[in-house]
Order: C-alpha cells, then sequence, then structure tokens
C-alpha cells in the first residue's frame, strides 16, 4: 500500500536506526520514557528495542488511564453500581479491572446493571430512555477523554437531564510526569511525548520538562517509524546538548492543542486538590472534578461513596512497573499468576498497558512483525 | 478505549447538535463532531476524522487514515474489539 510504505519502509527504519546508534555515545546509558500506553504497544509489536543500541533503553511510562486508576477508585464505582435504581456504564476495559472485591463484571454476574458503553454520549442515551432509573457514567482518561465527558455533560445540561451523573475519574498528563522526574528511583534521560493526548493539551505543557528539568523531549506519532523518528530527534538533542520541546507528530498534533476541547475543559472541569495515582500515589492538582456549574451531575455528590484508599495486593507489582523502576517480566507474577485472562493488575488489563503488551507481543521476538516487513 | 481510530465522515446529520454519519472499516455510526467543527473550518462530507469514543478529536488527510487504518488492523484483537464496542454505540 503506497501510504504506509512511507512509515514502513524499512530500509527508511534501518537508516533512522543507524543514524540513532551514530548519535549514541556508547560509554553513556540512556533511559528515555515513553509516557504513552499507545507507544509501549507498538514498541513492543515491533521490536523497536531490537533497532535501538544497547546504551539505549526504553523506559514505559504512566500514560495508560486504565493502568493508573488506584483500587479503591475502582471500588468506589462498584459502590454506586451496586444502588439497585443505577444504571451503571463504562468503557469494556474497566469492566474487568479489578477492584478489592471483585470486578465490575463479576457484580454484573452477581445482578447489578452494568453495562459497557463505546462513548459517553451512549450513557446519556440510556439516561434518556430510562427516565426513572439513576444513569451513571464512570469517566475515565486523560486529556484525550476528558473533552468528550465535558461535551456530554454540556448536552446533558442543556436538556435538562435529571437523572444522568458522572463518576469523574479524568486525570491529567503533566503532573505524573513532573512526580517521576522529582522522584529519586529514576533518573531519566528524554522523553518521547504522547500523541492523543498532544492533539488536545499541544506541546507547549511540556515545556518545563525542558525548562526546569533540562531533558528534551520529542512528541511522537504511532506507527513505528514515528517513534524511531523521535528517538533519533531525542538523541541529536542530547548529542548537540540542547533540551527542547520538538513535535515529531506535527502532521496530527497543533503546537497550541485543541482550543475548544481545552475550552470546554475549563468550563465543565476543575482541578482537584490531590488524586491518587496507582504505584506513584498521592498527586497534587493531578485530576478533574466537575465544576461547581456542572455540580448537580457529580455522582460523587449524588451518591455516597466510601472513598476509601485500598493497598493493591501484595503480590502485585505494577506501581513499580508504571513507575519505570520493574520492567513488566521482573515482577514476581508475571505470566504466572497474573495474566491478560485473569489479570492481578491494571497492567494486564488493557491492551496499553505495559504487561499485556509485553505478554502478548515481547516475549514472541521470533514471531513478531519487524519494521518493514510484508510490504 | 484508548484508541483513535480513522472515520470518513458520510453525512452531516446535524449542525446545531453537532453530529455526523461516519463510516469506520464499514461500521456507520452517529459521532459528535463538536471538537473540530467551528466556523474557522468546517468538516464536510468526504473528510477523514480520527474519532475517539464517539467524538472526532482531529481531522486528517487520507494518506494519513489509511496509513493508520493499515497499522490498526495489524494490531487485531484490540481494533476488533474497539469495532465491537463502536457497533453497539447509538448515539442520538
Amino acid at each position: 500500500m503506497k501510504y504506509v510504505n512511507e512509515f514502513r519502509d524499512a530500509k527508511i527504519a534501518q537508516a533512522v536506526a543507524a543514524q540513532i546508534a551514530t548519535l549514541a555515545d556508547p560509554q553513556r546509558h540512556y533511559k528515555v520514557m515513553e509516557i504513552c500506553g499507545g507507544h509501549t504497544h507498538t514498541i513492543y509489536r515491533h521490536g523497536i528495542k531490537d533497532l535501538l543500541p544497547e546504551s539505549i533503553e526504553l523506559v514505559h511510562g504512566p500514560g495508560c488511564p486504565v493502568c493508573v486508576l488506584p483500587m479503591g477508585r475502582v471500588d468506589d464505582g462498584i459502590a454506586v453500581a451496586e444502588h439497585p435504581e443505577v444504571i451503571f456504564t463504562c468503557f469494556g476495559d474497566m469492566m474487568r479491572v479489578p477492584g478489592s472485591k471483585g470486578s465490575l463484571l463479576e457484580i454484573k454476574a452477581r445482578g447489578a446493571d452494568v453495562r459497557m458503553v463505546y462513548s459517553p454520549l451512549d450513557a446519556l442515551r440510556i439516561a434518556r430512555e430510562n427516565p426513572d432509573r439513576e444513569v451513571v457514567f464512570f469517566a475515565i482518561g486523560f486529556e484525550t477523554t476528558a473533552p468528550s465527558t465535558a461535551l456530554t455533560l454540556r448536552r446533558a445540561k442543556r436538556e435538562g437531564i435529571k437523572n444522568f451523573s458522572v463518576f469523574c475519574n479524568h486525570v491529567t498528563i503533566v503532573p505524573p510526569v513532573r512526580a517521576l522526574l522529582d522522584s529519586p528511583d529514576l533518573r531519566l534521560d528524554a522523553f518521547i511525548g504522547p500523541g492523543h493526548v498532544s492533539t488536545v493539551i499541544g506541546c507547549r505543557p511540556y515545556e518545563f520538562i525542558s525548562a526546569d528539568y533540562g531533558k528534551p523531549v520529542a512528541v511522537a506519532g504511532f506507527e513505528p517509524l514515528d517513534l524511531l523518528q523521535s528517538i533519533m530527534m531525542l538523541m541529536q538533542q542530547l548529542a548537540d546538548g540542547r533540551c527542547e520541546v520538538e513535535n515529531q507528530y506535527s502532521r496530527i498534533v497543533p503546537w497550541e492543542g485543541n482550543l475548544a476541547a481545552l475550552k470546554s475543559m475549563s468550563e465543565v472541569f476543575e482541578l482537584r486538590p490531590f488524586f491518587e495515582w496507582r504505584g506513584l500515589g498521592f498527586i497534587a492538582q493531578s485530576a478533574l472534578k466537575l465544576s461547581p456549574a456542572y455540580a448537580e451531575f457529580d455522582s460523587e455528590l449524588r451518591f455516597s461513596v466510601p472513598g476509601v484508599r485500598v493497598a493493591d495486593p501484595k503480590a502485585c507489582q505494577c506501581g513499580e512497573v508504571l513507575k519505570g523502576v520493574l520492567k513488566p517480566w521482573e515482577c514476581r507474577v508475571f505470566g504466572t499468576s497474573c495474566t491478560p485472562e485473569h489479570p492481578l493488575g491494571t497492567l494486564m488489563v488493557s491492551s496499553e498497558g505495559a504487561c499485556a503488551a509485553y505478554f502478548n507481543f515481547g516475549r514472541k521476538s521470533r514471531e513478531r512483525e519487524p519494521v518493514g516487513a510484508g510490504e | 478505549m484508548c484508541l483513535a481510530i480513522p472515520g470518513r465522515i458520510e453525512e452531516i446529520l446535524d449542525e446545531d447538535l453537532q453530529l455526523a454519519k461516519a463510516n469506520v472499516s464499514g461500521v456507520r455510526r452517529t459521532i459528535n463532531i463538536g471538537l473540530v467543527h467551528d466556523e474557522d473550518e468546517k468538516i464536510e462530507v468526504g473528510d477523514w476524522v480520527l474519532i475517539h469514543v464517539g467524538f472526532a478529536m482531529s481531522k486528517i488527510d487520507e494518506a494519513e487514515a489509511v496509513t493508520q487504518l493499515k497499522a490498526l488492523e495489524e494490531i487485531g484483537e484490540a481494533y476488533e474489539q474497539e469495532l465491537r464496542e463502536l457497533s453497539v454505540s447509538r448515539i442520538e
């Protein structure tokens, strides 16, 4: 296919890989974090690691919204879903995420009315169709997804729909990155910036990474060659002694982001003083709640939620993997008691989770499709 | 849910509610175009957009759409799951 060649051409990939090898100082060890779970998926799927010199280590970041949700919030969602008048709606991925006493799928089997929806607008439609029930939408996601919830709430307000509310778990990408930069556990040299989130927030929010911490950033697309090019841009910056925010994905990501999306978010949401992240603990101003103008749609005000902090199961090391301190296969339950069919931790649930991605692709290096194959 | 999938706009259904009919790998569903459809840049029939949870996130060109569709088809199960979820969507 003519268009795809541009991003898959093995010769171009090899040329970029060769350039990366030239730029890397073999005496140094480089830790490059890809923030986004979609990038983690591409890296394992296409064996990007195998194209890089030994001196470059890719560290998986906290950019998978299902993965970073702490167990206590899953329990809170389940407590709301167990109200008999409630129709509880969520994205498919959330159904299987384990809470401390089971998952949404399990309480659905026991009779709770839990429904998978593709879009928050589907949840709103279910509310319209069931005026005698309370319809709750379990909102998760970074700034990629938050504008969709915001527009849905605007519509609910405009139509005066009274039986719809949102259990808001939207999070923001910059605070956890700052937390990782401040963490003594981890020394990172450069960042591959997320693609989809950046279509909304643009590139400017990453400038602190260069300005305050002296690390280069390259916002990248999701094709294997996008990732290789972004790594080349980062290695070039390190070789030149520069640190800037560069945009490899400018064909999709505008530098200033999506102003309509940002405006809808600022109207509907406000920052929470703090929010718990799996593995990273409490981070100040890292998540969104509904603004006072939309308080009538806030499930946490409409229903009592336990709000109890629940520690992860002892065997589960999702936290260390999320921080990039452990690789997926270094977790003591990886592939044994924790598998995609029976996940113990969130990183094994979502296909964007580092553990599921490694389980599905990384282990099968010989079967994996190399960049440029099949064209 | 984290995927963004390319779809082609087949019909603008409601200017006020900002709804359009999009075709995603043969699945035709209603999506919201409010984040990409404004006075400066209108979405038109035939345009390609990246769709995330029922909302168009960005307008893209055909070359980008074809590239991304090819990549999504290759990832297999996760994209099939996304299309199954999309197929039960009935946004009004």
